[in-house]
C-alpha cells in the first residue's frame, strides 16, 4: 500500500496491475524455496533448529516455473492459482511515434539483452526485535528497517491496534541498499509472537537465511530495436521487457517504472516505447536494491551506443556527445511521466561537460586511443568504456521533521528517515545548524523511531537529503518567526530588525543587544511566569511535512579502462573515474562514501556477484562460497569528481546521490572489455561479464 | 546455521585421541582448525556423535628437518608453514603455494593436516604434496602406517584415512639443487579456492630437465598430477614452444568438473595457461605475471 502508484501516473500509463499479496507463512502452497512455512520460537536458536528438524512437513512437488519462459509458456503452471496468468503487470510508455520510425526504413539494429539477478548483501542480515506490554496493549518492535513508519502501519493493520499503539524504533542497522526498504513477513510474525507469548522475541537472520529470503534483485530481459542515421542521432528505441519478480512483489512495479524512466538517459532522443511485462516464478522475491531498475535500463541503453558507434565506425564518446541534451536546454522535458505522475523534466546540470570531465581524468580520448592501439601491436587488449546516466532522485510523496528547541537550548530533530550507515544524524544536524547559526554538537537528531515523529516515508529511492533536509528547513523556518516573536517581544524591537548568530538572536547591527536561544526556551515554556508575547501558545516546536514537487535529476558518466588478463580473461580495471553532479553537497566526504560504495557494490555486480537457480527452482548460491560478494583486493583506483549544479527543486538545491554509484559499473565495465576486444568483435549482451567468454573471444583473436 | 547436537572431547594427549577414536570410529569426528568442519557442521551436512578436537595436542605441531625429510606435524597451522625459515628454504614451492590458502584470519586457524584430511580437489595443499611426493603418516590406536600421497587421495573428499585413524605427520622430501618450483592459480578473488592451480617443480641439469613434476588442483575429483607434461618435458632443453606443448598436453589429459564457478572447457583452457607460466617460471625462462 506504501508503493501503491498515485492517480496522476494511473492515468498517464498505459498499466494492468494485479500484484498478489504475499502471505506471512505459506499455507496451502510454497512458492520459492526459503519462503517460510512454520514458525518455531525457543530459547535459543540451537534449539528452534534443532526442533524446525522435528517438523515434518506433508508437501507435494508441483511442477517449478524457474525462468520467465517457463512463466510465460501457454501451458505454463500458475505460480498464484488465483491469477489468470503469470503476468502480474504490463506497463507501456510511448512518446513520438517508434514503431513509425523503425519502419520507415531507417537504419536500425536489435538485441536481447539480459540483467542477471543479484542483490544488495548487507553485511549486517536483518533482524526483528518485539516486546509487549499487556498493561498498554502495546508493542515495541525493533526492525533493522529502512521504513520504520510502513512497519508501524502493517503490524498495526494486521494484528488490530491501533497505530498509537505500536512504535517501531530502527536502531543502528547496518547497511540497507533497498533489500531492508519494505516490510517483510517477520516484521509482522515477530510481533505477532510477542503479543501471544507475552515475552519478548528476536530473530535475527543468518546469512543462509539471507540468500534465500531476503529480496535479490535486477532479472529482466530486453528485447530492444534502435533507429539512428548515418550522422550518429538516434532516432527511436523500442524496448519490450519482461522483469522475473520471483513469487511476491513486494514494492510493486517501482523498478521497472524506474527502468523506463530512465532508459533515454542524458541523450535527446524524439521517440520512444517501452513495455514492461513483469512476472511471478518460484524464485525469491525481487525487489529494489541500490539503483532500482535503473542500473537495467542504463546497461541496455549504454550497451547501445557503443553498438551504434561500431555500426557507424564512430567512436563511442563522439556518439554519445552527438545525442547529448546540451546545457542550454535544460530544464529539458523528455515527454512521458515518471513514478510519481509528474512529467520527467531534467532540472539542471551539464551532461557533456561530464563526459569530457571523465574521459579527461582518463588521461583524454586521443592518449587512451593511442595506448590502446599500442597495446593491441602488442598482443594485449585495452579498453575503455563510458557509461552516462541520469538518476531521478529525492522522491516523493512527502517527509516530516520536527524541531524543537528545548528550554537547554539545545536544538532537537527529529525525522522519518532511517540511517543505514549513510551519515543522516550528521548531514541533518548541518543543516539543522545552519537554520539556526549553531554548530552541529549542539543539536540532537532522533531518526528511525514511530514515538519521535507521526508520519513518515522511510529511507529509500535516493530520498532523504532532499525530503528530510527540506522538512528540516521547513519546520525551522516556521519555529524562527515564533522564536524571533518572543526575541522581539524581550528585547523590544520589531522582529525585521532581528538576526541569528551563534546561538544567540541579536539585533541588526548591536550585537550587545541580544537573547541566547536557551533563554527563548525559557520564557516559551508554558505556565506561571512565562514571557511570551501576549496570545503566543507555550513551547518551541514544530512539525512539518516537505512534500516535493517531483523528482530531483543527478547525472553522471562513469568510465574505466580496462586491460584483459590474456591466461585468465579477467578484466583488471586499471582506473575507473566518476563524475557526479548530485546538486550541493551537504557533506563532501559523505558524499564520496555514497558514490565509492555505489560504485563497489556495481563493480560486484558486473563481474562477480550472480544468483543462479537451476530449472527446478532450486538456490545453488546459497552461501558466500557461491555467491561472490567483492572484496577490498577486488576493487580498483577509483576517482570520484563532483559537479555542483543546485536543483532548483528545493531550497538547499540538493539532489539524491545513495545510489549512484551502482548504477553504471557493470556497462561501463562491459563497454571496456568490448572496446579492448574490438578486434574480435566480441559484444557483450548479458551480465556478468565473463571470464570464459572473454578468453573464447582471445582465442579467436591470437587464433 | 546451527549445529546439530554433538558431544565434546578436547584431549591433550595424541593417545587419547586415539583411544577415543578407536571407540567410536566414523561415530566421532576430528577438529583441527574448523574452518571446512565447522561450515559444514552449521549446515548440518555432518551428524556424529562426538567431536574430538586434536587443538590441544600441542605435539603435533611443528616443523622440522630430519635428514633428507622436512617433517611437518599434523596441527601446524597454515600461517606458520607460511612463516617458517626451514620451509621457505627446504620447501620453497609449499611456502608459494600456502600464502594462497584462504585469507589470513583462515590460515591461522586452519591446518596441514586438516586440509589433506578434507581433501577438497580446489585446495592448494594436496596438489602440493603430491607434486613433491610427500609422505603422510596416518596413526591409530595400534600403530602407524606411512602412505605415498599418490596412495592417501582418493577422490572428491575421499582419503585413505581410515575412521580409527589420525593423520599426524606430513614427509616431504627437501629440495635439491637444481630444482627449481613455481606455484600459481587462479580464483575469482583473492584469497578464493584456486579455480585453477598449478605447483611444478623443475630439475635442470646442464640445460636440460631431468625431471619434472606437476601437479594442479580444480582440475578432478582430486588432485591430479601432470604425467602426460611431465614425459614431454623431461630430458628436453627448456623453451617456450617446449611448455606450450606441455600445457596443451596436461589440458587433453584431464577431465575436470563444471560448477557455478567454471565449466569444464574454463578450467581446462586456465589449466593450460598456468602450466606454461609456471613451467617457463621454473625453468627460469620468464618471471611470469608474478601479481600479487
Ligand atoms: C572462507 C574460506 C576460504 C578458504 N579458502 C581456502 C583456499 O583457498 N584453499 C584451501 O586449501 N583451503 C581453503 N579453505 C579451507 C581452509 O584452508 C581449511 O583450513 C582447511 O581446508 C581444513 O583445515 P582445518 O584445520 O580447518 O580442518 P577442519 O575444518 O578442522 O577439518 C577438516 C576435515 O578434516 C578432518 N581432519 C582434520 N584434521 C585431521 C587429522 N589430523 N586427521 C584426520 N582427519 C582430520 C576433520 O575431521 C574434517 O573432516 C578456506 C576456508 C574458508 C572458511
Amino acid at each position: 500500500m506504501q508503493n501503491r502508484p498515485p492517480k496522476s501516473w494511473r492515468d498517464a500509463v498505459e498499466h494492468e496491475i494485479n500484484i498478489p499479496d504475499q502471505p506471512i507463512l505459506a499455507t496451502d502452497k510454497v512458492r520459492y524455496v526459503g519462503e517460510a512455512l512454520a514458525v518455531i520460537v525457543a530459547e535459543s536458536r540451537y534449539l528452534a533448529e534443532d526442533a524446525a528438524e522435528l517438523i515434518e512437513v506433508d508437501l507435494e512437488p508441483l511442477p517449478a516455473v524457474a525462468t520467465v519462459d517457463m512463466a510465460l509458456a501457454t501451458d505454463a503452471p500458475k505460480v498464484h492459482d488465483d491469477l489468470k496468468s503469470n503476468v502480474v503487470a504490463r506497463l507501456r510508455i510511448r512518446k513520438g511515434d517508434a514503431a513509425g520510425i523503425l519502419a520507415s526504413g531507417v537504419r536500425s539494429i536489435r538485441h536481447r539483452f539480459t540483467n542477471h539477478r543479484y542483490l544488495a548483501m548487507p553485511i549486517e542480515c536483518r533482524g526483528v526485535v518485539s516486546q509487549y506490554d499487556s498493561r498498554s496493549d502495546s508493542l515495541t518492535i525493533w526492525s533493522s528497517t529502512q521504513v520504520v513508519h510502513w512497519v508501524r502501519r502493517e503490524v498495526a493493520v494486521r494484528l488490530g491496534l491501533p497505530e498509537s499503539r505500536v512504535r517501531c524504533i530502527a536502531p543502528d542497522v547496518g547497511g540497507g541498499f533497498g533489500v531492508k526498504g519494505h516490510v517483510y513477513p517477520e516484521d509482522v510474525l515477530i510481533p505477532y509472537l510477542a503479543r501471544r507469548l507475552g515475552r519478548p522475541v528476536k530473530w535475527i537472520e543468518d546469512r543462509h537465511e539471507h540468500l534465500l529470503n531476503s529480496t535479490h534483485a535486477r532479472d529482466d530481459r530486453h528485447d530492444v530495436e534502435v533507429a539512428f542515421d548515418d550522422k550518429g542521432r538516434i532516432l527511436a528505441i523500442r524496448d519490450n521487457f519482461v522483469k522475473d519478480s520471483g513469487a511476491y512483489t513486494p514494492v510493486g512495479i517501482g523498478a521497472p517504472s524506474n527502468t523506463i524512466a530512465h532508459l533515454l538517459g542524458p541523450y535527446d532522443i524524439p521517440h520512444l516505447e517501452a513495455a514492461a511485462t513483469v512476472v511471478v516464478t518460484n524464485k525469491t522475491p525481487n525487489a529494489p536494491y541500490r539503483g532500482s531498475g535503473r542500473p537495467e535500463g542504463v546497461f541496455v541503453m549504454e550497451r547501445l551506443m557503443d553498438l551504434v558507434a561500431r555500426e557507424l565506425g564512430m567512436d563511442p564518446v563522439e556518439l554519445r556527445l552527438r545525442n547529448m541534451i546540451p546545457p542550454e536546454r535544460m530544464p529539458y522535458s523528455v515527454g512521458i511521466p515518471y513514478r510519481d505522475g509528474v512529467p520527467v523534466v531534467y532540472d539542471s546540470g551539464d551532461f557533456p561537460a561530464a563526459l569530457h570531465e571523465a574521459i579527461n581524468a582518463l588521461g583524454g580520448l586521443e592518449a587512451i586511443r593511442a595506448e590502446q592501439r599500442a597495446a593491441w601491436a602488442e598482443g594485449r587488449f585495452l579498453g575503455l568504456g563510458v557509461a552516462s546516466f541520469v538518476e531521478g532522485t529525492g522522491a516523493g510523496p512527502f517527509e516530516g521533521a520536527t524541531v524543537r528547541i528545548d528550554p537547554s537550548g539545545e536544538i532537537f530533530v527529529a525525522t522519518g528517515a532511517c540511517a543505514q550507515g549513510q551519515g543522516h544524524e550528521t548531514i541533518f544536524a548541518q543543516v539543522a545548524a545552519d537554520e539556526w547559526g549553531v554548530t552541529p554538537d549542539q543539536v540532537t537528531v532522533s531518526i528511525a523511531d514511530t514515538g519521535s515523529i507521526a508520519l513518515g516515508y522511510g529511507t529509500i529511492a535516493s530520498r532523504s537529503a532532499v525530503n528530510s533536509s527540506s522538512a528540516i528547513r521547513k519546520a525551522s523556518a516556521v519555529l524562527r518567526q515564533k522564536v524571533f516573536a518572543i526575541a522581539g517581544h524581550l528585547l523590544e524591537c520589531a522582529i525585521e530588525d532581528l538576526e541569528l548568530r551563534d546561538g544567540r538572536v541579536s539585533v541588526k547591527g548591536v550585537p550587545t543587544m541580544s537573547i541566547s536561544l536557551a533563554e527563548i526556551a525559557q520564557a516559551a515554556r508554558p505556565g506561571w511566569d512565562h514571557r511570551r508575547p501576549p496570545g503566543m501558545s507555550g513551547g518551541l516546536e514544530v512539525t512539518e511535512y516537505f512534500e516535493p514537487p517531483t523528482v530531483t535529476w543527478a547525472y553522471a558518466t562513469h568510465a574505466a579502462l580496462v586491460e584483459i588478463d590474456r591466461i585468465t580473461g579477467a578484466p583488471i580495471i586499471r582506473k575507473y573515474v566518476v563524475v557526479h553532479d548530485s546538486g550541493v553537497l551537504i557533506n563532501p566526504k559523505l558524499a564520496d562514501g555514497q558514490v565509492l560504495g555505489g560504485v563497489c557494490q556495481g563493480i560486484g555486480g558486473g563481474l562477480l556477484e550472480e544468483v543462479i537457480y537451476d530449472q527446478d527452482g532450486q538456490l545453488l548460491t546459497g552461501s558466500l562460497m557461491d555467491y561472490l560478494v567483492p572484496t577490498a583486493s577486488d576493487m580498483p583506483p577509483i576517482e570520484v569528481i563532483h559537479r555542483e549544479t543546485p536543483s532548483p527543486l528545493n531550497e538547499l538545491g540538493v539532489k539524491g546521490l545513495g545510489e549512484g554509484g551502482a548504477i553504471a559499473p557493470p556497462v561501463a565495465i562491459a563497454n571496456a572489455v568490448c572496446d579492448a576486444l574490438r578486434p574480435a568483435g566480441y559484444e557483450i549482451f548479458a551480465t556478468p561479464i565473463r571470464r570464459s567468454e572473454i578468453l573464447k573471444a582471445i582465442d579467436k583473436i591470437l587464433g | 546455521m546451527k549445529p546439530a547436537p554433538f558431544n565434546y572431547r578436547a584431549p591433550d594427549k595424541l593417545t587419547e585421541a586415539l583411544d577415543l577414536l578407536a571407540t567410536y570410529g566414523s561415530d566421532a569426528k576430528v577438529l583441527a582448525g574448523g574452518q571446512s568442519l565447522v561450515p559444514a557442521m552449521n549446515f548440518r551436512l555432518n551428524r556424529f556423535a562426538l567431536l574430538i578436537d586434536i587443538n590441544r595436542i600441542r605435539e603435533l605441531e611443528y616443523i622440522r628437518i630430519d635428514g633428507q625429510v622436512l617433517r611437518i606435524g599434523a596441527l601446524t597451522r597454515h600461517r606458520d608453514i607460511e612463516m617458517s625459515p626451514l620451509v621457505r628454504e627446504h620447501a620453497p614451492l609449499v611456502a608459494e603455494a600456502v600464502r594462497h590458502v584462504a585469507h589470513l584470519p583462515i590460515r591461522t586457524r586452519g591446518t596441514i593436516g586438516g586440509s589433506l584430511s578434507h581433501a577438497d580437489p580446489a585446495a592448494e595443499s594436496p596438489a602440493i604434496v603430491l607434486a613433491l611426493d610427500g609422505t603422510l603418516v596416518l596413526q591409530s590406536r595400534t600403530g602407524a602406517r606411512s602412505v605415498r600421497a599418490t596412495e592417501f587421495f582418493q577422490g572428491m573428499f575421499s582419503t585413505a584415512l581410515q575412521p580409527n585413524e589420525l593423520l599426524v605427520e606430513i614427509q616431504l622430501p627437501v629440495a635439491q639443487p637444481g630444482q627449481r618450483f613455481a606455484f600459481e592459480e587462479v580464483s575469482r578473488r583473492r584469497g578464493d579456492f584456486a579455480i585453477v592451480g598449478v605447483g611444478a617443480m623443475v630439475n635442470l641439469q646442464h640445460g636440460r630437465i631431468s625431471q619434472a613434476r606437476f601437479a594442479a588442483c580444480g582440475v578432478g575429483t582430486g588432485p591430479v598430477r601432470l604425467r602426460a607434461a611431465e614425459q614431454l618435458l623431461e630430458q628436453q632443453v627448456p623453451t617456450a614452444a617446449l611448455f606450450a606443448r606441455a600445457a596443451a598436453a596436461a589440458a587433453a589429459a584431464v577431465d575436470p568438473q563444471t560448477d557455478i564457478h567454471a565449466d569444464a572447457e574454463y578450467r581446462r583452457r586456465l589449466l593450460a595457461g598456468l602450466v606454461e607460466r609456471v613451467g617457463m617460471r621454473a625453468a627460469g625462462l620468464s618471471e611470469g605475471a608474478k601479481r600479487d
